[in-house]
């Protein structure tokens, strides 16, 4: 009885002691051989595998990072600059800087602004209702408002408000990964600028319609009327198809547009409340220059 | 036995409340709105401007590239312009709109009532005609007759066949042709065959129209090469792999067209529109539309002038019923609801359906049972709830793999389901999703 067990015992050890043998030597000879930088850099990405820099997760933007030389294309969204910067001090090369980005929804066709005119029972996602007509409203171009783009956030920053219809982007969430971009079939999400305190003015409308029939459709409707375009400084109001658009690039965030848009589709966010006069604002700036010492320093100058 | 196709398939109710309807002549409406892009391929190019005054059967719009179709006014009048609006698709499109002035016929059209039915053109010079005069598809695919007439190279289209099995319940417009129009059909279909150069021509013709079969049976018993047979009714015998299969028992391959199995298809209202376009010189203008419904009070079949309001011809038959809860363009099974009554009746408009309130709800969608019901009757052999549920988790590569793109879009799986899944949806989402990953990969 002793020596059957005895037998196996030791069979099975030498069996066990042979294939490892073989297998060590297998694994040298046929070893992948890997940049360890890497793991490294797969190490110093967020690993939110959400595909906003283009690859399919982290391993594989961490792949491109290495082989690439000078990180033409590569950007992580989700990291920004600081992650950027440790990806370069691994691989030893200059960083990449991108201004941080947030996503905008360039529609504010709420409920009580935009008529419904049809109903639709279908398949409660944007993407197949946009299959089949451009919306339950007269606007072809506006939300839907199934929320597909929250289906898709991976932070949390989006969220529908069942009072407008539309969804909601929380900007401290917001990393402009890009899935609400390709989610939303109507293309309504833009990655916008961030600026300080989290600033922005946009024309929150798509509609390409001409004015009098956008309008119809939805009073805050972007009607293409140019008085914008017209009193923007900075060149940074562009119209095509009857549609106002704001570089954020170039916005220099003024507001002069905003009060200037006669039916509100310009958004203003994060701005202090309007000063009520615009008279009493400009006193006040007067009275604060003591005693006109700026005009005599423009006389030196000119003198210099 | 009757033939008919080999898989799956479905028998919804008939419902042909206009089958014994004839066709009457809808009056022109004031104002008519022609879309630029009512075929399948790129949309017409337009050819007049604002102001101009245009004949009936006057080229408006020319067919724009390979794949695409001509466009002639309907009516005679006035353009009061070229702008967007609202067509089935529930988008706007570019369409010419024309204010009617009276109704003045190109001189070049023949107006004789009597039937010509010698053809001795060549066959470059028919489709050259067939071209000229913008004929689309016009069982609903809208796809361009010449180009499907211009056979490739190397491949010979062996066989014609017509489509005359309506098999899309309620629908009644190529019943009523088939009835009312015999001999031009006919004269119509030699046409074609000529065209072709084809040996054989087979009609196809489901049996709950015995009346359409004997009419058109009697007349083709003139012509030696075309034959007319009776098919067992189920939908979607009209599908054009369906049909070849029923007929000459010969299946198109996967991604593959029927000319690869040496045939060419064509429905019955094509065939007469090419009659009318070699024989008489008149342009697609005009198309015969079903107007139906249980609670409309005339169903009926009009003849119809393209860009004519959906409205004129509900309020032809009747009236809009009170209890209506959509209103279908074309048939229940494959046609869609619309989002507007102003949109107007194009090349590819077979029927107008109107459902009411308790027909038209969609159930609420529960889970699946697994009870493979849509596979069973999917006449093109693939899973449909397989294929809804790669689409819901956007898993591409495998709805490739598993033939996605095969799928007719018949909705024979979303009829059946008894869990009410919205099968078709997703498939199509699918499907669109993945040819345009197959345009990108060939680019």
């Amino acid at each position: 009885m002793n020596t059957v067990i005895l037998y196996t015992i030791l069979s099975l050890s030498g069996l066990g002691a042979t294939a490892a043998i073989v297998l060590f030597f297998v694994a040298q000879k046929f070893r992948v051989k890997e940049d360890p930088r890497i793991d490294e850099v797969e190490e110093a990405l967020p690993s939110a595998n959400c595909g906003g820099c283009g690859f399919p997760g982290c391993r594989n933007f961490a792949e491109a990072c290495v082989k690439s030389d000078d990180f033409e294309g590569l950007y992580c969204p989700v990291g920004g600059n600081e992650t950027m910067r440790s990806v370069a001090k691994i691989l030893g090369r200059d960083a990449v800087e991108q201004d941080p980005r947030v996503a905008v929804l360039r529609c504010n066709g709420s409920c009580d602004v935009r008529p419904q005119t049809t109903y639709y029972d279908g398949t409660a996602t944007c993407v197949i209702a946009s299959a089949l007509y451009g919306g339950d409203t007269d606007c072809q171009y506006g939300c839907l408002g199934f929320g597909d783009c929250v289906e898709v956030c991976n932070f949390d920053a989006l969220a529908m408000d069942l009072t407008t219809g539309l969804p909601v982007v929380n900007d401290v969430n917001c990393t402009a990964c890009g899935a609400c971009v390709k989610a939303c079939p109507k293309d309504l999400f833009e990655l916008r600028k961030r600026a300080k305190k989290d600033r922005k003015i946009y024309v929150a409308c798509r509609n390409e319609d001409k004015g009098g029939i956008a309008k119809k459709s939805c009073e805050v409707a972007c009607i293409g009327c140019s008085k914008c375009f017209k009193v923007c400084p900075f060149e940074a109001i562009t119209m095509e198809n009857n549609l106002a658009f704001i570089d954020a690039d170039k916005c220099k965030l003024c507001r002069k547009c905003v009060p200037e848009c006669p039916t509100n589709s310009i958004l203003e966010i994060g701005f202090p409340p309007r000063k009520e006069k615009v008279e009493v604002a400009t006193e006040e700036k007067k009275v604060k220059d003591p005693n006109g010492t700026v005009s005599e320093e423009i006389i030196k100058n000119k003198e210099e | 036995m009757l033939k008919t196709f080999a898989k799956g398939g479905v028998h919804p109710s008939e419902n042909k409340l206009s089958a014994a309807e004839p066709i009457n002549d809808l009056p022109i409406p004031p104002v008519i709105t022609i879309p630029l892009g009512m075929h399948l391929g790129v949309a017409a190019k337009p050819i007049v401007q604002k102001g101009d005054e245009v004949k009936t059967g006057q080229l408006i719009a020319q067919g724009n590239g390979l794949v695409s179709a001509n466009i002639h006014s309907s009516v005679s009048g006035k353009v009061l312009k070229i702008d967007k609006a609202l067509d089935a698709s529930g988008y706007k499109h570019d369409s010419v709109i024309i204010q009617v002035d009276g109704d003045e016929w190109l001189e070049t059209i023949d107006l004789s009532k009597e039937i010509s039915d010698t053809c001795t053109l060549s066959s470059k010079d028919i489709i050259q005609k067939i071209n000229d005069a913008g004929i689309v598809g016009l069982g609903g695919a809208t796809f361009p007759s010449h180009v499907k007439l211009s056979v490739p190279r190397g491949k010979k289209a062996k066989y014609l066949i017509i489509n005359g099995v309506e098999c899309e319940p309620y629908l009644t417009s190529d019943h009523a042709l088939m009835l009312s129009k015999g001999e031009e059909l006919l004269t119509g279909i030699s046409i074609l065959s000529r065209a072709l150069r084809a040996e054989k021509t087979l009609i196809g013709i489901e049996d709950n129209k015995p009346d359409a079969i004997e009419n058109l049976r009697k007349i083709a018993g003139k012509y030696n090469d075309i034959s007319v047979h009776a098919l067992k009714v189920k939908y979607p015998q009209g599908g054009e792999k369906q049909l070849i299969k029923a007929l000459i028992n010969r299946e198109v391959p996967s991604g593959g067209l029927p000319v690869d199995v040496g045939t060419v298809v064509f429905n019955v209202g094509t065939a007469f529109a090419v009659y009318e376009a070699v024989q008489k010189n008149k342009p697609l203008f005009e198309r015969i539309v079903t107007v139906t419904g249980k609670s409309l009070s005339k169903p009926s079949n009009f003849r119809v002038r393209i860009g004519t309001p959906v409205k004129d011809l509900i309020e032809a038959a009747g009236g809009l019923p009170e209890d209506t809860g959509k209103i279908i363009n074309g048939g229940p099974m494959m046609g869609k609801a619309i989002s507007a009554m102003d949109i107007s009746v194009v090349k590819g408009t077979s029927g107008i359906l109107i459902l009411n309130k308790n027909e038209s709800r969609r159930k609420p969608s529960e889970p699946c049972i697994r009870c493979s019901k849509c596979i069973s009757v999917c006449p093109m052999g693939l899973e449909p709830y397989l294929l809804m549920t790669l689409s819901e988790k956007s898993l591409h590569e495998r709805l490739e793999r598993d033939k996605v793109m095969d799928c007719n879009e018949c909705g024979s799986c979303s009829y059946i389901c008894p869990s009410n899944r919205p099968l078709l949806d997703y498939i199509r989402l699918g499907k669109s999703n993945v040819g345009k990953i197959i345009r990108m990969r060939k680019k």
